[in-house]
């Protein structure tokens, strides 16, 4: 191969990573499960896979509406705590003698308006998000340890824990409710960012807000909506998290915030926004998921898992920064 | 044709702009007329971006009238002057570029699917999108660019320039404005840019080019609009003026009824 051919190969390259952000850590996900199944015996079982799958749900279902908020140039710091105080309301409710359903409404409803006022204050005060989700962060872990009053409430509701308790056998693998659930949203959210006039302006204030508001495109309205719609998608995280962890404690998911940012990272979205999908960040918490797993059955300390965490996290930016200046 | 009796497609008679004790704008007129290229020069702080944002609704004038084809018109935002079919290319392009041509070409327009899908499941109609943008491209002789799935961010600076005029092209249907549509670019991309101009105006879109560029304006321009100290101050063939004397008349070295000025074309 020439030196002009190697160069156009390598800038052909570049230009499908820069088309399809997701297929590097597609890559990498591919390689650590090989390496798992090749050096463990337990790794590669359909209860192990089925159990790492649901280990990522509740993460996954937080970097969805992380992902959105993301690709809009912002970044949600909250979202973990809005999911908490999601799990505090339906189980507080529930046990107080409501029905389910009124729980799971009312949750829904705190967890959207919650969504509403981060995307008020970023919209219409024109604040930066992660001054606004840092202090929205602060208020709603102190109210979500308010409401407990010094309580966790453990779940037995059906209703509520059907996401972990629910579910089918698919040949040998477990597939609870929880899973197909997800599978749904990532679908639709999918769907909306790819295939709707919304999704392109979504990308596009992301991109560069200036050009957005010159084509025409509602820039306030459409970056408010993107909180609205994570606040709601934050409230299926927290009935994901009862149906895993059948009890809400107000000081769960302490790191579920920067959890979240890690599978956005990880799946190739751009920190500085308008770049990345909804199949990367699924990737992403897959790899976390799947890091932590294998090395757990490699016998390998927790703590090593963070770093192995960590260096991935650093590998993934370097990697779309090189992408990035070779397509130039 | 004497441009005097038909009615143009864009005037504005005495627009007045002012920031405080600033008057950006100072009593201005404007004339564009069908089929023309139309070039605005001034110096630096003359007032020309005024004068273009006034005209393209980005900025609202104390007082004057502007008229869209004889009938008066009252813009209050970019938006109803696009709706009114007013094109502009901003000098920053507005662009997004991790999106490809045909995303691009159509941001803020999306097609939809025609019945359900569309009015109900919100589905892009992006295979119409693309074979729409792919025939816009080929009608203004854009070849540069290899496909209409190239990321912006991929495109050289001429190639970004033609997809934010053709998208101008393809939605204006009253007049294109360009806010120095050259000013990055070398000069064999200038050249292609200068081309596009004049098959837009041959398809009998009127432009509107802001330039500091002279041999581009003289090269291109039908009629030169001079613009000085918030108003207009005269308006030149190039065929009647010399660079120099658009320049003097730019600066105030020469007043429009000085012996030695270039015929002009309007009352001042």
């Amino acid at each position: 191969m020439s030196a002009v051919d190697e160069r156009s190969f390598r800038n052909r390259s570049a230009e499908a990573f820069l088309h399809n952000p997701a297929l590097g850590p597609l890559a990498a996900l591919i390689l650590a499960m090989v390496v798992f199944s090749a050096t463990t015996s337990t790794f590669l079982t359909v209860d192990n896979l089925s159990l790492v799958v649901q280990q990522s749900l509740v993460v996954a279902t937080l970097a969805l509406g992380q992902t959105l908020i993301v690709l809009t140039g912002g970044i949600d710091l909250a979202n973990a705590a809005v999911m908490v105080l999601g799990t505090m309301v339906l189980a507080r409710l529930v046990t107080e003698g409501s029905s389910s359903a009124v729980a799971l409404v009312a949750g829904f409803v705190v967890c959207a308006m919650l969504g509403a006022i981060s995307g008020g204050l970023v919209t219409m005060l024109n604040l930066p998000p992660f001054i606004v989700t840092l202090g929205m962060l602060t208020v709603v872990l102190a109210v979500g340890r308010l409401y407990s009053e010094g309580n966790s409430y453990p779940v037995t509701d059906n209703l509520l824990g059907v996401l972990g308790e629910g579910g089918y056998l698919f040949g040998q693998i477990k597939v609870t409710h929880g899973m197909t659930l997800a599978v749904v949203m990532f679908a639709i959210t999918w769907y909306a960012l790819t295939r709707t006039a919304w999704g392109r302006h979504v990308y596009a204030l992301g991109n560069d807000p200036e050009a957005a508001r010159l084509t025409g495109i509602h820039v306030g309205r459409t970056r408010f909506s993107v909180y609205l719609v994570a606040g709601v998608i934050y409230a299926f995280a927290a009935w994901q998290a009862l149906g895993r962890i059948p009890n809400a404690d107000p000081n769960a998911f302490q790191t579920g915030n920067l959890d979240s940012i890690t599978a956005v990272v990880i799946g190739g979205t751009s920190l500085f926004g308008g770049r990345g999908s909804v199949m990367g960040t699924v990737v992403g918490a897959l790899i976390v998921a799947v890091l932590r797993s294998g090395l757990t059955q490699a016998g390998i300390d927790s703590l090593y898992q963070d770093v192995a965490t960590g260096v991935l996290v650093i590998a993934a930016v370097a990697f779309d920064q090189v992408v990035r200046r070779r397509s130039r | 044709m004497t441009p005097a009796l038909t009615i143009p497609a864009l005037q504005a008679r005495g627009l007045v702009k002012r920031y405080g004790r600033v008057t950006a704008i100072d009593g201005a007129d404007f004339d564009l007329y069908a089929g023309e290229v139309l070039a605005v020069v001034g110096d630096n702080g003359a007032g020309k971006s005024s004068l273009i944002k006034a005209l393209s609704g980005a900025l609202i004038p104390d007082e004057g009238t502007i008229l869209l084809e004889g009938s008066e018109t009252h813009f209050h935002s970019p938006l109803d002057a696009r709706h009114a079919g007013i094109e502009t290319v901003h000098q920053t392009l507005a662009l997004a570029p991790a999106m490809d041509i045909a995303t691009n070409l159509f941001l803020g327009r999306e097609v939809r699917r025609t019945g359900p899908l569309g009015s109900v499941f919100r589905l892009l109609d992006r295979s119409a999108m693309r074979e729409q943008a792919q025939r816009q491209l080929d009608a203004l002789g854009i070849e540069t660019v290899q496909h209409i799935g190239q990321l912006i961010e991929t495109l050289s600076g001429g190639q970004r320039q033609a997809v934010a005029v053709a998208r101008a092209a393809m939605f204006g249907s009253k007049m294109v404005i360009m806010d120095e549509p050259t000013a990055a670019l070398g000069v064999k991309e200038s050249r292609q840019v200068l081309d596009l101009i004049r098959r837009i105006r041959d398809r009998g879109l009127p432009v509107v080019l802001i330039s500091h560029d002279m041999p581009q304006v003289f090269e291109i321009a039908d009629r030169i609009h001079v613009h000085r100290l918030g108003r207009r101050t005269a308006v030149v063939r190039p065929a009647d003026a010399s660079m120099s004397q658009v320049v003097s008349l730019m600066t105030g070295a020469l007043r429009p009824g000085d012996p030695d000025a270039p015929p002009n074309l309007v009352d001042t």
